[in-house]
């Protein structure tokens, strides 16, 4: 099996929801609700989920974009969670991020070179000319021309835009890159061109990934294995084949029941889950999933069932394979 | 109930010929629709399937007469039900719009006004088209929200768009566009914002309302699976013009136009599983440079000296398939 190279358990994100004119602390959103997971070496784990179901809060709190409510985080050997100043801005150099909508993440005032330029400057590394170099270098390796180093985002189409997000990302030769939907707001076909440029740069920089997406197609394409999260919690967990050829999870099998799937012609679509996603201010009480669930037995309301392995590649969390 | 036209079966309930929409920008005028023709049976479903910019949601817009400056419809006819909706007067076109033929979107809340309750908004749409009473509309809205599967409807009547979730303000467009019995309707990108439970119970719901309502249904999408799932026939746009057109079945399992084979490899397809997608080479054309012959010359790895000057033949490969191309895929 390959080394792990970061483990959480028990993470739990809150965010807090206040009202009146004390703010008053009155509840909270549990985005990420008591969630182990490992990430291993060189790999690529889907997250997978509808809105809402806190699959972006998940990749955040792993990198501590957002500072976890309880758990730990095993990265590199040590524990993240106890890194401070210095050393968390060390670490921190090791994990990078790609967000969905390459409008919003890059300043439009910066220059692609300054903006590319910019991860050198925060942890002082190289000259002046060696980063120029360094970053003529990244416009390379992520199929633009060294030439637009003083063009500006405006200046550049949705997809070329996702480029500089992702030369931006592998600057400082991360270990592990959290890519947020990064192709959702693409067409399809530039779509292609951007799910080919990450797989050859992992081949070629030793890359790990956590991809996060709500399109099971694009998971199915690009990812080893797929977590599947239903309101703040992982419900699946198994390597790809595994997990769509075999999925066990019934929320599991609504989702891929739901997927349009073309060339297959006009399908009755019979197996469509009824009701809506609730409200993860207040989600239903034991598996989150009961009151949508063609399954539902009498323990479910009253407990979570834990996420256990069914078989070495598949771990599911449910009650009728407890 | 007015019944338009004439009804005999073999005529389409839209025909659209030679549309053509023209943008006229600083940087010159720019054809977004680009003499399209295409027609829609009753009860059936036509799909318009292309990426950003290709002129799929300029076309909805077009046959709804909804294009504002800097836009112009600058010609062709708009056939629906045998009027032509091009030399309808503006008030005309008014009961047209929400009556004979009604229009969804992809952000209900872009349809829908914020500041008034869901039923008031059905309501006035259904005085508008029909000589009821307040009273007669109100039972009217009810049961198109109860149809489209809206829970305790009249409860519902009384909310307003944000107290919905994003599925139920869709299903409370799809009531008020439905509202006055359309005989065509256009759905544009209706699913994209929705997760992919929702989208498949929308999805389901538009089908189901499409036969009991015997409409015949334009649904524009840039997302294949959608796209095969719902229609009879397909209509692939490009660059404002059409690449390719048949029954969904050919154009999924035979595609003819290089632009169309590009698309269905580049897509990941699910549980066929494939190492390395195919791209297609560049991006989409400014509409400033766009080449005088076939808007996908540029990125074509087939494309060809006359393919950049000429305008590409229609040709046809099976009964109702045709592509717009000079060197097909065969």
């Amino acid at each position: 099996m390959a080394e792990i190279l970061m483990e959480a358990k028990d993470l739990k994100k809150h965010f807090p929801v206040r009202k009146g004119f004390f703010m008053r602390e009155v509840g909270s959103v549990k985005a990420v609700d008591g969630v182990d997971i490992t990430v291993r070496k060189g790999e690529t784990l889907g997250l997978v989920g509808e809105s809402g179901c806190g699959k972006s809060t998940l990749g955040r709190t792993l990198i501590r974009l957002y500072e976890p409510t309880a758990g730990t985080i095993n990265f590199r050997g040590g524990n993240f969670l106890d890194l401070g100043g210095k050393q968390l801005r060390e670490q921190r150099r090791n994990v990078q991020m790609i967000f969905q909508d390459p409008y919003a993440s890059l300043d439009p005032r910066m220059t692609v070179g300054q903006i590319l330029e910019q991860p050198y400057e925060i942890h002082n590394l190289f000259t002046p000319t060696e980063r120029l170099a360094k970053v003529q270098n990244l416009l390379k390796l992520v199929g633009l021309k060294p030439s637009h180093v003083n063009r500006y985002p405006h200046e550049f189409s949705g997809g070329q835009r996702q480029r500089i997000s992702i030369a931006r990302a592998i600057a400082l030769e991360p270990d592990l890159i959290i890519c947020d939907e990064p192709v959702s707001a693409l067409d399809v076909s530039i779509q292609a061109q951007i799910l080919n440029l990450l797989k050859d740069l992992q081949q070629k920089l030793n890359l790990t990934y956590i991809f996060i997406s709500h399109d099971l197609s694009v998971i199915e394409h690009f990812c080893d294995r797929v977590a599947v999260m239903y309101l703040g919690k992982i419900v699946e967990l198994a390597e790809r084949d595994t997990l769509f050829r075999d999925p066990k999870h019934p929320y599991t099998q609504a989702l891929l029941a739901s997927i349009p799937r073309f060339g297959e012609g006009r399908r009755d679509m019979k197996r469509v889950l009824t009701g809506e996603i609730p409200s993860p201010l207040n989600p239903p009480s034991g598996c989150p999933f009961h009151p949508r669930c063609p399954h539902k037995m009498d323990i479910c309301p009253t407990k979570m069932p834990a996420l256990i392995g069914t078989t070495e590649q598949q771990k599911v969390a449910c009650w009728l394979y407890e | 109930m007015s019944t338009p036209g004439n009804l005999n079966s073999t005529q389409a309930t839209l025909e659209v010929r030679n549309l053509e929409t023209t943008f006229f920008l600083k940087s010159g005028p720019f054809k977004a629709v680009n003499d399209i023709s295409y027609s829609i049976q009753r009860g059936k479903t036509l799909g318009i399937v292309g990426e950003s910019g290709c002129g799929k949601s300029v076309t909805s817009f077009s046959v709804m007469r909804l294009i504002e400056g800097p836009g112009k419809i600058t010609g062709g006819q708009v056939i629906l039900n045998g009027r032509d909706l091009l030399k309808l007067p503006e008030d005309q076109m008014e009961d047209v719009r929400g009556g004979e033929m009604a229009m969804i979107f992809q952000e209900p809340m872009t349809a829908l006004n914020p500041v008034l309750t869901i039923g008031h908004q059905i309501d006035e749409q259904i005085i508008r088209h029909r000589k009821v009473s307040k009273a007669e509309a109100r039972n009217r809205t009810i049961e198109m929200l109860q149809l489209v599967g809206i829970p305790s409807p009249m409860e519902r009547a009384q909310n307003y768009t944000h107290q919905l979730s994003g599925g139920m303000r869709q299903r409370a467009m799809i009531a008020m566009a439905l509202s006055c019995n359309p005989v065509m309707l256009i759905a544009d990108e209706p699913t994209t914002a929705l997760d992919v439970t929702i989208q498949a119970q929308i999805l389901e719901l538009i089908q189901k309302l499409q036969v009991q309502f015997n409409m015949a249904v334009q649904f524009i999408t840039h997302d294949l699976g959608v796209i095969s799932e719902v229609a009879d026939r397909v209509m692939v746009m490009y660059g404002g013009q059409k690449c390719e057109e048949g029954d969904s079945t050919q154009i999924f399992s035979n595609p003819h136009h290089p632009y169309t084979v590009a698309l269905i490899e580049s897509r990941p397809r699910f549980g066929n599983r494939v190492e390395r997608l195919k791209t297609i080479e560049g991006t989409v054309p400014a509409p400033h440079e766009l080449p005088p012959g076939c808007p996908f010359f540029n990125r074509c790895p087939r494309g060809t000296e006359e393919c950049r000057m000429l305008k590409p033949p229609v040709v046809e490969f099976a009964p109702g398939h045709t592509a717009n191309c000079f060197h097909p895929v065969v």
